[in-house]
């Protein structure tokens, strides 16, 4: 290994998570709060693994009643009809409106499945002691922390259907019970994204140089 | 990035970082530590050390994560762009985002009006879920921010905890979820367009500003100099 490389822990020090200020680790040992900003020490996230499976895994099992139950149940002129997620991309599609639905694909369906397969992806890799471009696995857990968000869209559109078409006589919309499933898997996969540690896929690169 | 040296609340020492070296490490291993000039790659650990002169974003040169931007006049540009977003905020929340008119009724709705039907109809979850994403963080994070850089600005020492109150500042941003919203809002329009006529009202223009208002005053935060000025050890 380069010689110019230190990691703050081979020097045992410790990073802040809130301030970044480094901390001797024999220090956190016997206080484990930041002098400057008062946050929780730990050299890396306790129990990242196990805790980010667990994440995952719980997310994993919403995304099927999100998907297969009804987002949205609209009762028009008599008629009750229930959308899922799918179903709703593909009447956007057949109705012409395919910047909506390439939207509200990429944010309730490819986004959530990516991140979840990028976070097993990595878990497996440090489990496995991977030691394959270990900077393309960082950029690929940055991108995880950036995107879980987008998910969110489909949420607000239920919300604003449901306020909007109270109309009772026209129309009305109701959230189905997939909404609750979805919002779980986004929350969840956000909760999953800020327990995993990236630093892990670099320490385990370094211990086995 | 000229007027840098002349800005009033510049970070000590205009400090560029680059790689840490084995006499850091020496240094480093000899006693002092928590040498300030040091800092670790938050995603790899790699340890990288701020130099003093340059303007700069720096990005670890082992896994490319941001490490430090220069932020000039952070406190000022921050705590205008706070005041500015807390009045679009308050503009937003006040004025209907849309209208619906379908027949011979007209149906607007405010954001608050929406949550509270999501909450009538047993879904207080996902009610909680919005008004907490789009409503209740943003808002915590202005009054926090405004809390942390007012006394700054006045070049008083910082308000009482405001060490704590910047960490929770930190801590919720990735819950605060305008710019999301905003895309829902522009997708329920297509969706309802073939039911009724759809009209945006004034709080969707007010709250698009904001969204941009916000990541600017948010991005113009200069954390270690914050962290500098907030140190609970003072
Ligand atoms: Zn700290
Ligand atoms: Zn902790
Ligand atoms: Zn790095």
């Amino acid at each position: 290994m380069n010689a110019q490389l230190v990691t703050a822990r081979q020097l045992g020090l410790v990073s802040c998570h809130d301030c970044r200020l480094l901390i001797d680790a024999q220090q956190v040992d016997t206080h484990p709060h930041c002098p400057r900003c008062g946050a929780h020490l730990h050299l890396r996230k306790p129990n990242s693994l196990a805790r980010t499976w667990a994440l995952v895994w719980a997310a994993l099992i919403c995304l099927v009643p999100a998907n297969l139950l009804p987002m949205t149940i609209t009762t028009a002129l008599g008629t009750k009809q229930a959308d899922t997620i799918m179903s709703g991309v593909i009447y956007f599609m057949q109705s012409g409106s395919w910047e909506v639905a390439t939207v509200i694909f990429v944010a309730s369906i490819f986004v959530p499945c990516a991140k979840l397969l990028i976070l097993i992806y990595l878990l497996l890799s440090v489990r496995f002691r991977s030691a394959w471009r270990p900077r393309d696995r960082t950029v690929l857990y940055r991108l995880t922390e950036l995107v879980g968000r987008w998910s969110m869209v489909d949420i607000y559109v239920v919300t604003i259907l449901v306020a909007l078409v109270r109309l009772g006589a026209v129309a009305a919309i109701e959230a189905g019970p997939a909404a609750v499933y979805f919002a779980a898997v986004v929350v969840i996969t956000m909760f999953a994204a800020e327990s995993f540690d990236p630093r892990l896929i670099w320490d385990v690169v370094e211990e086995d140089v | 990035m000229s007027s840098h040296s002349t800005s009033r609340h510049r970070y000590p020492q205009d400090r560029l970082p680059e790689r840490a070296t084995p006499a850091d490490a020496a240094i480093c291993a000899s006693g002092h530590r928590t040498d300030p000039l040091l800092i670790a790659c938050p995603n790899c650990d790699l340890l990288h050390r701020l130099a003093p002169q340059g303007d700069a974003t720096l990005l670890c040169f082992r896994c490319g994560a941001v490490l430090y931007r220069d932020k000039p006049n952070s406190i000022e540009r921050g705590l205008a762009l706070t005041l500015t977003a807390l009045i679009l905020f308050v503009l937003s929340n006040s004025f209907p985002f849309l209208a619906m008119k379908s027949g011979g009724l007209v149906q607007e709705t405010i954001l608050l009006t929406g949550i509270r039907e999501l909450w009538n109809e047993g879904m207080q979850g996902l009610a909680f879920l919005v008004l907490l994403t789009c409503v209740l963080v943003p808002l915590a994070q202005m009054l926090g921010l405004l809390y942390i850089l007012a006394p700054l600005y006045g070049g008083r020492p910082p308000a009482r905890h405001a060490g704590r109150v910047f960490r929770l500042v930190q801590e919720v941003a990735p819950w605060g979820m305008m710019e999301v919203f905003l895309i829902g809002v522009l997708v329920a329009l297509v969706k309802l367009g073939h039911m009724a006529t759809i009209v945006p009202g004034v709080s969707v223009f007010s709250f698009a500003v904001l969204i941009f208002i916000m990541a600017a005053a948010y991005s113009s935060l200069d954390p270690p100099l914050l962290w500098d000025r907030l140190d609970l050890r003072r």
